[in-house]
């Protein structure tokens, strides 16, 4: 196990968000917290990282709470979060946007991240703001690997993305599973989620409302009308 | 006429010069912290003031010029460390309050330090007297602070472009949160934009000093023109608070000729009808 949380709440300003959210998320193994718009998914990947105004509970991540961490600090400890708008700096180039995340790079290298994402190369000099959504897409997991994370935590990879570029992230994120990092991904498209999952945990209301394998959820497809009121 | 359009143009960007300093300050703080920084005014004075009273114990204006915007910076980061740094997340009215009350505080400061009656400083020994540019003769020490001006502007401009350090705060005007995110302590960015802020106003403070003059309130004189500059650059835009700040300082010189009482109302003006034509500034995107 390397992240858990146990009966995580979490506020914005008087706004109670999360109610008791409990999941873990084991090294090689990516997990799909799916769930309406509005249900908590995006607030559960800020609330991991620090980005909210308070939370209680435990987030624990590798035996060591991250409740008392500031977001940098979180990151330093080996997470990396890519929020579903992407993040990107708009006004620094490719290269400074890649350089600004790689200062204190370890295991991963803008040089691997270039290996990993091929058509950044030729885009050093273009303005952030200046790219396609999914070379915005690349640039922001490629940034996000050099904090050289164990748990990527990842807000809507696929959203507006061309179904063949959709194609690559689900490769690269294979990729990094079967290098031992662990994956939380939220993901609205449940055929996505699905078909890339290990586990899946459905959020609605701000609390967990169901937990299982991928190919549980598969099987039993009725899972997901009644929590997502899709298909 | 021509002799004196072409010394109130000179004027004005040798005045807008040393605006674009103070409001290329202001904009990266307001910029990086989100926080609007009403004490920057009376730092500019602190650049001056200090200066004057280094130039009296070295006895050299260029090695007090070095000097007192140091004092200027450790002020700012006191400043920022004591004061602003618990108002991050406060409201805005909060913050407008702690930094009005500060600026005043400091103010009352200069007075019971230097004194309430106004003072001045000569320019260095080799700059004093003017040389003559063929249309106007001009002071060569304002000649001077042209140049010194546009080489502080371009460096801080390179260190913004060119550097990892400028990129984060390139960054952190964009989007503090994802600095943060990246695995940087976004709070050492934020003390380092408040002491850029504030060593910039000191150096400005302390170039003025020999064309402007010393008083205590100048601090306040100079704080709402340094909004003006950061409103009609566009928010966190330093390309855009340098030609505000010159075109500040020309509008103000320039509407001296004709109609000398409007030459303060005039720079509002630009302010409002940029507001009107243009809300986003001249190369500001929000």
């Amino acid at each position: 196990m390397i992240l858990t949380l146990t009966g995580v709440d979490a506020f914005y300003g008087l706004h109670h968000v999360l109610h008791g959210v409990s999941l873990e998320v084991r090294a090689g193994e990516i997990v799909a917290l799916l769930g309406r718009n509005g249900a908590g998914k995006t607030t559960t990947l800020r609330t991991i990282m620090g980005l909210v105004d308070e939370r209680r509970g435990v987030i624990d991540y590798d035996g060591v709470s991250l409740l008392g961490l500031r977001t940098h600090e979180i990151t330093r400890r080996g997470l990396a979060y890519v929020p579903e708008y992407r993040g990107v700096f708009s006004d620094l180039t490719v290269a400074e946007n890649l350089r600004i995340a790689a200062l204190r790079a370890r295991d991963w290298t803008i040089a691997d991240v270039l290996e990993l994402f091929p058509t950044l190369r030729t885009l050093q000099d273009r303005k952030g703001g200046h790219l396609s959504g999914g070379e915005q897409q690349m640039l922001a997991i490629g940034r996000a690997l050099l904090s050289s994370p164990r748990v990527l935590l990842l807000d809507e990879p696929s959203q507006g993305l061309a179904p063949l570029i959709v194609e690559t992230v689900i490769d690269t994120l294979r990729r990094l599973r079967g290098q031992g990092m662990g994956i939380l991904l939220v993901e609205q498209n449940a055929e996505t989620a699905l078909e890339l999952a290990d586990r899946v945990c459905i959020i609605d209301q701000g609390s967990i409302v169901f937990r299982g394998a991928a190919e549980s959820v598969q099987r039993q497809p009725e899972i997901l009308s009644t929590y997502l009121a899709v298909g | 006429m021509l002799f004196l359009v072409v010394s109130q143009i000179i004027n004005g960007v040798v005045t807008g010069m040393i605006y674009a300093l103070v409001g290329v300050g202001l904009t990266l703080i307001l910029g990086v912290l989100n926080i609007p920084n009403f004490a920057h005014g009376v730092l500019f004075a602190f650049g001056a003031y200090i200066l004057l009273s280094v130039l009296q114990v070295v006895g050299n204006f260029w090695l007090a010029l070095l000097i007192a915007p140091f004092g200027v910076v450790l002020l700012g980061l006191l400043l920022e460390l004591v004061g602003v740094r618990r108002l991050y997340t406060a409201h805005h009215d909060y913050q407008l309050l702690f930094l009005f009350a500060v600026a005043l505080i400091l103010q009352e400061t200069i007075i019971l330090i230097w004194g309430p009656i106004g003072t001045s400083v000569l320019p260095p020994a080799g700059l004093q007297g003017a040389v003559n540019l063929g249309l106007t003769v001009y002071p060569k020490y304002r000649l001077a602070v042209m140049g010194i001006t546009a080489a502080i502007v371009a460096g801080t401009w390179l260190f913004l472009t060119r550097t990892n350090v400028g990129a984060i705060v390139r960054a952190g005007i964009e989007n503090r949160e994802m600095v943060a995110v990246l695995g940087i302590d976004i709070q050492k960015v934020f003390a380092l934009t408040f002491g850029l802020g504030a060593w910039l106003a000191g150096v400005a403070g302390g170039l003025a000093s020999p064309i402007m003059g010393l008083t205590p309130s100048m601090g306040f004189d100079i704080l709402p023109i340094a909004f003006v500059i950061v409103v009609v650059a566009g928010l966190g835009s330093v390309p855009g608070a340098i030609l505000a700040g010159i075109l500040t300082g020309v509008a103000q010189s320039l509407t001296t000729i004709v109609f000398p009482e409007a030459a303060n109302v005039v720079i509002y003006l630009l302010m409002g009808l940029m507001i009107l034509v243009r809300p986003q500034g001249l190369f500001g995107k929000r």
